[in-house]
C-alpha cells in the first residue's frame, strides 16, 4: 500500500513538474518574441523612412476572432473532460483544430494581401519585413499548437486513463491560451506601430 | 556512518519500477541523471581539446608570423600551403575556438556535466524533472558539435567572422570564404545548441524548484544549486533572444532581407541591400552575449564555494551574501550589455548608464572574492587538487575582474576597444577561470560520478602548469593591449609599432604550448582513472552534502531506500562541539546536541528548551 502511495505521490509530483516546464518554456518563448519587439523599436527609430507605413490586412482582424474563438472552444473540451463527457470533448478539440487550421490559412493569405499592397518581405524599409517574422515565427508555433491539440484528440479518442486524459488537455489547453495571447499581443504591437 | 540512510540492497528500490537496460539505453540513449552528466563531461572535454589545439595553431602563427612549419601543410592541406596558415584560416581558427570554448565546453561541458550530476543529487531527487527532456537536451549539443567540427571537413572551410558573428561578414555569403557554407552550418550548429540548452535550462529549475526531498528548504541549498539555479534562469531568458537575432541574420543571408545591411559593395558589385543596422545584431546578440559569461562563469563559483568551504573544514563565509550576489549577478547581467558596444557611436549619456551597471557588478563580485578569502581564512585547508584549482579560479577571477574596471569604463574602453587588453581581461575572469571551476569540479566530483578517485600527483602537475601557463600566457596580453596591438590580426610584421611584440608573442605561444601539453596530464589521469583508479569511499572529502550518503555503485534512483531527510544547511563544518570536523546534511539536530547552537533552531521553542535541558544536564555552556 506504501509502495503505491509514493508511486502516486511521484506521478504528481512529476507531471506538477512537467506543467511548471511548460510555463518555463512558454517564457523563453516569450522573450523570443520580446527581443523581436524591441528590436523593431530599435530599428524604426533610425529613421524616418522606416516603420510599418501600410494599413495592416483585414485578414488579421479575422484571424484574430478564430483563435480567440477556439481558445474558447478549447476550455469548453477542457471542462468537458474534466466532467469525463468524451464524446463532447472529442468534438470540440475538433471544431478548435479546425479553427487552428483556419488561423493559419488566414494568415497566410493576409501575407497575400500585404504583397498586395506593396509590402515585400524583402524590403528596404525591414519595419516590413518584420510583420512576417512577426506572423512566420508565430505560425510556426501554432503548427506545434496543432500538434499538441492532435495528440491530445488521440489520447481521448483511444481513450487513456480519464486523469491523464485531464492532464494532457490541461497542458494543451495553457499552450494554445498562450499562443492566443501571443497573437493578440503581436497584432496590438503592430496596430500601435501602424 | 551514514549507515541509517543506505541499505546497500537494491532489491528495496522499487518505486521507479524496474527497467530492462540494453546498451543503448544505458549508455547511449540514457535518461539518467548521472549517465547524462558523464556524457556531457566527456563530449565537453573532447571539445575543449579541439579547441584548445585550434588556439595552438593560430599561436604558432603570431609567434613566427614568417617561419614555414612543413608538417601544418600535411595536417591542414590548402589552408596551410607551404606550411604557413592562411590569412582566411587564421580567421577560422578564432572563431571557432571562441565559439567552442564559450558555448559547447564552458556553458554546455560545465552546466550540462555538473548540473546534471549534481542538481538531483544535492537536492535529494531521483533524477530531473524531464529525464526525456533531459537525454534530448544531451543529443541536440552532440549534433551541434557534430556539425561545427564538421564544417572542417567543406571546402571553403569553417566560419570566420569571430564567435560573436558581426554581419556583415556573417551575413554576406560571399564576404570571406568563411562567410559561406561554414556560416550556415555555424548557425545550423548554434541553433541547435540553443535548443539544447533552454532543454535543459528549463529542466534544471524545474528539478530544483519541485524536486527537492523533505526539509530542504531553498535557504539549505548548497551554493552550487543555487549557482546553477540561476545560471539556468539567465539562460532561459537569454537564450530565446539569440534565436530571434539568428532568424533575421538567416533571412539576410538567404532571402534577401536587409535587417542587418545596407550601402554594401562586395567584391566590386553594389549589394541591393538597404536600411539595414548591423548595429541591431550587436544589440540582440549583446543581450544573449554578456548574460552568457556569467552563465559560464556562475556554475563555476557554484563549485568553488563548495570545494573552498569542504576543504578549508570552515563554514562557507556569508553564506546569504554569496546567494544576494549570485541574484545581484543574475539580475545585472541583463541590463550591462551595452558596454560591448561604447564605440558603435552610442549616445554618450546611454553610454554612461550602462558604465553604471556595469561598474555596479564589481560589487557583487567583490563580496564573493572577500568571502572566499574569508572562507580560507584560518581554516584548516586540505590542498587537494580540486582546492589547488578552486583557489586558482579565485586567482583569475579577482586578477581578470580587475581590469574589468578599466573596460567598463566607457571613456577608457574607446582606446581599449577591440585590443589585446580585452583578451586578456575575458581570458582570465571568463576563461581561465571557469576552466578551474571546472577542473575544480572534474577533481572533487570524479569519485561520485566514476566511482574511483584520481591520481593526485599528477593533478598536482596539472594544476602548476596550467594555473602559471595561463598567466604567462594571457598576463603579458594586458601590455600589448596597452600599446594598442588590435585583436584577431593576423600577423604583427607589417605594422612597424606592433613589431617589438612578435618576441611577446614568442613567449606567449610557448607558454601556451606547455601548459597544453600539460594537459595530456589530465587526460591520462582521468581516462586512467576512470578504469585503474584506486576504488573511492562514498565520501571522500568529508563532505556534508546529499551526494556523498548515495552508494558508490550507481543504482537508478540514486539511494536505495528512502530518500534522505535534511535537517541543516551544508556548511556545518568544524562545528565546535561534535567528535567529527562535518556534519551531513541529513544528520538530525537530536543526534548532535553536543555541538546545537540556540540559532539553529530557527525559533522553535519546544527544539530550544529540549536543547537547554540537555545543556544543563551535561554542564554544557553555550556562548552567545
Amino acid at each position: 500500500m506504501g509502495a503505491n502511495e509514493t508511486k502516486l505521490e511521484e506521478i504528481l509530483r512529476h507531471r506538477k513538474a512537467q506543467k511548471f516546464n511548460l510555463w518555463l518554456g512558454m517564457i523563453g518563448m516569450f522573450m523570443m518574441f520580446a527581443a523581436l519587439s524591441s528590436g523593431f523599436i530599435v530599428y524604426t527609430a533610425s529613421g524616418v523612412d522606416k516603420g510599418i507605413k501600410t494599413i495592416l490586412p483585414q485578414a488579421f482582424l479575422y484571424s484574430t476572432i478564430v483563435i480567440i474563438l477556439s481558445s474558447v472552444t478549447l476550455h469548453l473540451a477542457f471542462k468537458a473532460a474534466k466532467l469525463n463527457q468524451l464524446a463532447k470533448q472529442k468534438m470540440l478539440l475538433l471544431i478548435t483544430i479546425v479553427l487552428g487550421i483556419v488561423f493559419f490559412i488566414l494568415q497566410v493569405k493576409s501575407w497575400g494581401v500585404l504583397t498586395e499592397q506593396g509590402v515585400y518581405f524583402i524590403n528596404n524599409n525591414a519595419s516590413q519585413s518584420f510583420i512576417y517574422i512577426f506572423t512566420g515565427l508565430h505560425l510556426a508555433h501554432i503548427i506545434a499548437g496543432l500538434f499538441v491539440l492532435i495528440r491530445a484528440y488521440i489520447g481521448a479518442a483511444k481513450p487513456i486513463a480519464s486523469d491523464l486524459n485531464v492532464f494532457r488537455m490541461d497542458l494543451a489547453a495553457i499552450f494554445w491560451h498562450f499562443l492566443d495571447l501571443l497573437w493578440i499581443y503581436i497584432y496590438v504591437f503592430l496596430l500601435l506601430n501602424q | 556512518m551514514s549507515s541509517t540512510v543506505l541499505s546497500h540492497d537494491a532489491a528495496h528500490h522499487d518505486a521507479h519500477g524496474h527497467h530492462h537496460e540494453t546498451f543503448l539505453t544505458k549508455y547511449v540513449f540514457s535518461q539518467d541523471h548521472k549517465m547524462i552528466a558523464k556524457q556531457f563531461l566527456i563530449t565537453g572535454i573532447i571539445m575543449a581539446v579541439f579547441a584548445m589545439l585550434l588556439s595552438l595553431l593560430f599561436r604558432i602563427q603570431l609567434a613566427w608570423p614568417d617561419k614555414e612549419f612543413p608538417i601544418l601543410e600535411v595536417f591542414l592541406g590548402k589552408w596551410a600551403e607551404g606550411g604557413r596558415i592562411k590569412p582566411e584560416f587564421f580567421l577560422s581558427l578564432v572563431t571557432i575556438h571562441g565559439t567552442m570554448m564559450v558555448f559547447f565546453v564552458l556553458t554546455a561541458g560545465l552546466s550540462g556535466t555538473f548540473s546534471n550530476l549534481l542538481i538531483p543529487y544535492q537536492i535529494g531527487a531521483r533524477d530531473m524533472a524531464s529525464p526525456l527532456m533531459n537525454m534530448l537536451s544531451y543529443w541536440f549539443f552532440f549534433t551541434a558539435c557534430v556539425i561545427m567540427i564538421a564544417s572542417f571537413f567543406i571546402e571553403s572551410g569553417p566560419a570566420s567572422p569571430g564567435w560573436t558573428i558581426y554581419p556583415p561578414l556573417s551575413a554576406v555569403p560571399t564576404a570571406i570564404a568563411g562567410s559561406g557554407l561554414g556560416m550556415t552550418m555555424w548557425l545550423a550548429s548554434m541553433t541547435l545548441f540553443i535548443v539544447s540548452q533552454v532543454l535543459g535550462g528549463v529542466n534544471y529549475i524545474s528539478t530544483v524548484l519541485n524536486m527537492r526531498t523533505k526539509g530542504m528548504d531553498l535557504w539549505k541549498m548548497p551554493l552550487t544549486i543555487w549557482a546553477f539555479f540561476l545560471t539556468a534562469i539567465v539562460g532561459l531568458l537569454s537564450f530565446p533572444v539569440l534565436v530571434s537575432a539568428v532568424v533575421l541574420l538567416i533571412f539576410d543571408r538567404s532571402a534577401g532581407t536587409s535587417f542587418y545591411l545596407s550601402d554594401l559593395v562586395v567584391q566590386g558589385q553594389i549589394l541591393p541591400n538597404e536600411g539595414g543596422s548591423p548595429i541591431l545584431f550587436q544589440h540582440l546578440f549583446w543581450f544573449l552575449g554578456h548574460p552568457e559569461v556569467y552563465i559560464v562563469v556562475m556554475p563555476a563559483l557554484g563549485l568553488t564555494s563548495e570545494v573552498i568551504s569542504t576543504n578549508s573544514r570552515k563554514p562557507i563565509f556569508g553564506y546569504h551574501a554569496m546567494v544576494y550576489s549570485l541574484v545581484g549577478i543574475t539580475v545585472l547581467s541583463f541590463i550591462v550589455w551595452g558596454h560591448h558596444m561604447f564605440v558603435t557611436g552610442m549616445n554618450p549619456f546611454l553610454g554612461g548608464v550602462f558604465m553604471i551597471t556595469t561598474l555596479i557588478i564589481a560589487v557583487p563580485s567583490a563580496v564573493k572574492s572577500f568571502n572566499y578569502m574569508a572562507t580560507l581564512w584560518r581554516g584548516n585547508i586540505r590542498f587537494t587538487p580540486a582546492m589547488m584549482f578552486a583557489i586558482g579560479m579565485v586567482s583569475f577571477f579577482i586578477s581578470g575582474g580587475l581590469t574589468g574596471l578599466f573596460l567598463g569604463n566607457a571613456a577608457l574602453d574607446i582606446n581599449l576597444h577591440d585590443t589585446y587588453f580585452v583578451v586578456a581581461h575575458f581570458h582570465l575572469v571568463m576563461g581561465s577561470a571557469s576552466i578551474f571551476g571546472m577542473l575544480c569540479g572534474v577533481y572533487h566530483w570524479f569519485p561520485k560520478m566514476f566511482g574511483r578517485m584520481m591520481n593526485e600527483k599528477l593533478g598536482y602537475f596539472h594544476f602548476w602548469l596550467t594555473f602559471i601557463g595561463a598567466y604567462l600566457v594571457f598576463f603579458p596580453m594586458h601590455f600589448m593591449g596597452v600599446d594598442g596591438v588590435p585583436r584577431r590580426y593576423y600577423s604583427f610584421t607589417e605594422f612597424a609599432f606592433m613589431e617589438k611584440w612578435v618576441s611577446v608573442n614568442v613567449l606567449v605561444t610557448w607558454a601556451a604550448i606547455i601548459a597544453g601539453v600539460g594537459q595530456l596530464a589530465f587526460l591520462i589521469n582521468f581516462f586512467g582513472s576512470i578504469f585503474k583508479g584506486k576504488v573511492a569511499p562514498q565520501n571522500p572529502w568529508n563532505s556534508n552534502t546529499l551526494e556523498w550518503t548515495t552508494p558508490v555503485e550507481h543504482i537508478h534512483g540514486n539511494w536505495p531506500g528512502e530518500i534522505p531527510t535534511v535537517h541543516r544547511w551544508p556548511y556545518d563544518y568544524s562545528k565546535p562541539g561534535h567528535n567529527e570536523d562535518f556534519i551531513p546534511q541529513h544528520i538530525p539536530f537530536s543526534q548532535t546536541m553536543s555541538s546545537n547552537m540556540p540559532h539553529d533552531f530557527e525559533g522553535n521553542e519546544e527544539a530550544i528548551r529540549i536543547q537547554e535541558q540537555w545543556n544543563k544536564e551535561n554542564n554544557r555552556v553555550v556562548e552567545g
